[in-house]
């Protein structure tokens, strides 16, 4: 970092902010909140802290309802044969598993976070577009009603993998696929207005004196997924506005027997496809370098490099989206570009990881349960980063591709992976939520019922795919079943553990230990100079932000 | 602390699971080519590569997290970022995967190396079954799954090669090269035989390249890995690889048969003879779709029975079963069926599930409009 900027100060005392937050603008008490009352209230709230909670309370819904459909998932898989639904029902299971958790539960988990907590790392009154924000968040109740309603419809709902590849998805499809389309546009909408409300936030809306370079890392992450998002989400938008021709209105986009291109729908799908996995991790790397530099008491090692990597990541993603498709015949010099660029990946993710870990080396480290969401984040994280390099290597992909070894792999990214994350930012910042800490004997007990759970599930699918067991299948030959059977077995204490998850945020709502203005010792953040629970309107005046020597 | 030994012994476990289940042929097969055993080193050696990156990164942060507790007082200290540490850990993984990729590159250039192949096989997916065509050699027939349907249910017990059966196996010579063009007649498939190394995606409009030179004798079995409908588990591959001279004779009485069946074109069929040909056409190929009982499954799929607008139109019938129908599912048949098969089972949909239109359709009519 450039070496002249001054030395940098404590933060501000924490009732000093809370008495400037009240002073000037008048508001004696800490919740004052004008408007509508009851429903209309949430119906019509500007408010990032209101609108956060929606999206919160909104994606955990969805994980328990994505999480229903694994569970049936998994409950047919438990042994071989057909015993408790049809291929056809499997199949839309498998399908709005995917795009429940995907797009319902794991995306708006993180926006949610945003919105809680972007204005108040870096010292805003609140998200730059209040109203676009309230319109965003009540775009995924409709569009998800929506997309569950498709399950109830003639010829049932969508059943083509929550990659949806033509034809299947448009010749093949059932007639609910338009209703599909349609619900997939609105959530596309609600992120890309969600997105530039995120940018315009941390653009405009920085405490005087915070500079880029100043902010957290979760703000620094959300920017640059912010970036992704607009630069993709039309990208999804415009593939499935052509399956909507191809189906509704006779266009061959797709189709090969009208001159159309059903490898051009996978080149679309994953220039969309593989941006979004990032979407949803990179915002998980800025709650992991939260949290783990405020349990070891020790800064993070190496922010610059975690910035850059950050960015870096970002930049590949958009070079490797055909380490999706090196089965679909692409020709040899494609194979070779998308392989290296993919190991290439491996590179600035490996940095994250050793800054943690270096972080970690000699601190002065105490195991609350954010701590042990974010460490579990750290190794099967990097689990889930060793079986993506295996998938990198194009030759040996053939043998692992659409078995249940890219099962693994990409739940391993996504479970213990972004979910854990935003269960460690939902432990992380409850206090300043609810103004109490969460239960830590039940934190505990989720922590390790969902470790054993998520471990008992998804490690098994690494030889069962390995052994030869493609994805997507409702029944399976005989040498798969001690493995299914297991994995079934941990996908249900996954799931139960979930209710301690539940009844953990109930108790901590209604009450608990108090929590002061700075919950976490170690943490450091502009969060934790505001009271616990953060009022209603927060930094009405912006705070005086000192340089920190990062 | 109580927390580190169960971290500590929850990796230890996992380590322990992995390699008893490699141990254990819970693993990529070592395969029967020469690029299998190629592909399965490079398998291996990255594995190894992981296993050692993460001992040494986890045992790093294992150690931390156990020597650097604050409940044993630890005080935390101050230093953060270090250029000569950074260097390193971003040069010595870039090194690491140059190493990988060199050999990658090589095995992957082997694989695209199609050319020159002994014996070209068309292999079209189609829902749910695959269709095989020896090119040049006047060989072709579909593959469909064998296991009957109430072991799947569970009203049998299941056999062994449950899931991973055929009616007819694709037959092939071992030590010639066999080459491979895989296309598809409706969606995406995906043929994968993992003891071959070979997967490839049989996409509707291309036309894939891929080959095998199988060393071993053998039974290889394998399945659809791409999602392709209701009956995506339900779309085995199994291959036989025999010595060349027995392939060749299979190969003639293949020939055989087949101009037998060609023969059969110019004579006029019994309705009983037609009949109980086009039941097996049917259940073969079109009861996926339609079902064994003519109920399809609407709205994607009609029904066959109780249809009487089809009944009435004898010549959209047999159209619709030649050339398929444009935007929908229905596939043309002109080229996986024979002129016989298609007229046995035009004639079977117009006469079974009381549809008794006593309607036949001869062959030679079939073989008049295919020309």
């Amino acid at each position: 970092m450039a070496p002249k900027l001054p030395p940098r100060l404590p933060p501000q005392h924490p009732l000093e902010q809370a008495g400037e937050a009240a002073g000037p603008a008048g508001h004696a008490e800490a919740g004052y909140h004008h408007g509508p009352k009851g429903l209309l209230r949430w119906l019509l709230t500007t408010n990032h802290k209101e609108i956060g909670t929606l999206y919160l309370i909104f994606s955990l819904s969805m994980f328990f309802i994505g999480g229903i459909f694994a569970l049936v998932v998994r409950a047919e898989l438990f042994q071989p044969g057909l015993q408790l639904v049809q291929p056809e029902f499997f199949n839309q299971m498998t399908t709005m598993h995917g795009l429940i958790m995907v797009f319902g539960a794991v995306m708006p988990g993180f926006v949610g976070l945003a919105n809680w907590m972007i204005p108040l790392q870096i010292g805003a009154p609140d998200m730059a577009l209040p109203r676009l924000n309230n319109f965003s968040f009540w775009l995924l109740p409709v569009a998800f009603t929506l997309l569950l309603s498709t399950l109830l419809m003639p010829g049932g709902g969508p059943n083509f993998g929550w990659t949806f590849y033509a034809p299947l998805s448009t010749t093949y499809s059932p007639p609910s696929t338009t209703f599909f389309i349609l619900s997939l546009h609105m959530a596309g909408i609600s992120s890309i207005l969600g997105a530039i409300n995120i940018i315009a936030t941390i653009l405009n809306l920085r405490a005087p004196g915070m500079r880029m370079m100043d902010m957290p890392l979760f703000v620094w992450t959300w920017l640059i997924t912010a970036f992704l998002l607009i630069a993709v989400m039309p990208v999804l938008a415009g593939v499935i506005t052509m399956m909507l021709l191809d189906i509704n209105f006779g266009t061959s986009f797709f189709n090969a027997a009208g001159g159309g291109d059903p490898v051009m729908f996978q080149h679309i799908f994953w220039f969309f496809g593989h941006p979004e996995v990032y979407i949803m991790i990179l915002p998980a790397f800025g709650i992991v370098s939260a949290i783990i530099p405020t349990f070891a008491r020790k800064r993070l090692f190496g922010y610059a490099s975690m910035v850059y990597a950050t960015s870096s990541i970002a930049i590949l993603s958009f070079l490797v989206w055909a380490h999706h498709m090196f089965a679909v015949g692409l020709p040899l010099v494609a194979e070779l570009f998308f392989m290296y660029t993919t190991m290439l990946i491996a590179v600035p993710t490996g940095v994250k990881v050793f800054n943690w870990i270096a972080t970690l080396f000699q601190g002065s480290i105490s195991f609350e349960t954010p701590m042990l969401f974010a460490l579990a984040f750290v190794v099967l994280f990097s689990i889930g980063g060793f079986s993506g390099l295996m998938l990198a290597i194009a030759p040996a992909d053939f043998q692992y591709h659409d078995t249940y070894f890219v099962v693994a792999h990409f739940h391993y990214v996504l479970v213990p992976g972004a979910v854990f994350a935003i269960m460690a930012a939902v432990y992380y910042w409850l206090p300043k939520w609810t103004g109490h800490y969460p239960n830590e004997r039940l934190g505990r007990w989720h922590f390790w019922t969902s470790v054993v759970g998520v471990n008992l599930t998804f490690f098994p699918m690494h030889f069962s795919g390995l052994a030869g067991m493609p994805r997507r299948i409702p029944d399976y030959a005989l040498q798969f079943a001690d493995f299914n059977m297991a994995s079934s077995i941990g996908a249900l204490l996954f799931g139960t553990s979930q209710l301690l998850f539940v009844w953990m945020i109930i108790k901590c709502v209604r009450g608990g230990e108090k929590a002061p203005a700075k919950a976490w010792d170690g943490a450091e953040d502009l969060e934790w100079t505001v009271p616990s629970p953060a009022p209603l309107h927060t930094f009405e005046t912006p705070p005086r932000f000192q340089h920190q020597e990062h | 602390m109580r927390k580190l030994p169960g971290g500590v012994a929850a990796i230890g476990g996992g380590v322990w699971l992995t390699f008893s289940a490699l141990a254990h042929g819970w693993n990529m097969p070592l395969g029967v080519t020469a690029l299998s055993r190629d592909i399965h080193g490079l398998h291996m050696t990255i594995f190894w590569i992981c296993v050692v990156i993460g001992v040494v990164v986890f045992g790093v942060m294992f150690y931390s997290l156990f020597r650097y507790r604050r409940s044993k007082g630890a005080q935390a200290s101050l230093f953060h970022e270090n250029t000569k540490v950074e260097v390193i850990w971003t040069t010595v993984p870039l090194l690491i995967l140059i190493g990988m990729a060199l050999p990658a590159t090589a095995t992957l250039k082997q694989m695209y190396d199609a050319k020159d192949a002994d014996l070209d096989v068309m292999v079209t997916g189609q829902q749910w079954r695959w269709h095989y065509e020896y090119l040049g050699e006047d060989v072709a027939f579909t593959s469909n799954l064998a296991t009957p349907r109430d072991q799947i249910d569970g009203a049998a017990a299941k056999g062994e090669n449950y899931l991973l059966e055929v009616d007819e196996p694709l037959v092939l010579p071992v030590g010639r090269k066999v080459r491979f063009l895989l296309t598809s007649d409706d969606v995406v498939h995906s043929w994968w035989v993992p003891d071959l190394a070979v997967k490839q995606d049989a996409i509707p409009g291309f036309v894939n390249e891929n080959w095998v030179r199988i060393e071993t004798p053998g039974t290889y079995r394998g399945q659809c890995t791409e999602l392709c409908g209701r009956n995506h588990g339900f779309m085995p591959v199994v291959v036989e690889a025999m010595e060349p001279d027995a392939f060749d004779s299979w190969l003639a009485e293949r020939q055989q048969a087949a101009a037998r069946e060609a023969s059969g074109v110019d004579r006029e069929w019994a309705m009983d003879e037609l009949m109980s040909r086009g039941q097996q056409v049917y259940e073969s190929i079109c009861a996926s779709c339609h079902q064994v009982d003519g109920s399809g499954n609407p709205p994607v799929f009609p029904a066959l029975a109780n249809n009487p607008a089809l009944m009435a139109e004898r010549d959209r019938h047999i159209a619709t079963v030649i050339n398929g129908v444009a935007g929908k599912p229905m596939p043309a048949f002109s080229s996986s069926l024979s002129p016989v098969e298609i007229a046995a089972v035009i004639t079977y949909e117009r006469n079974a599930w009381g549809n008794d239109t006593g309607d036949s359709v001869q062959p030679s009519e079939i073989q008049a409009r295919l020309e």
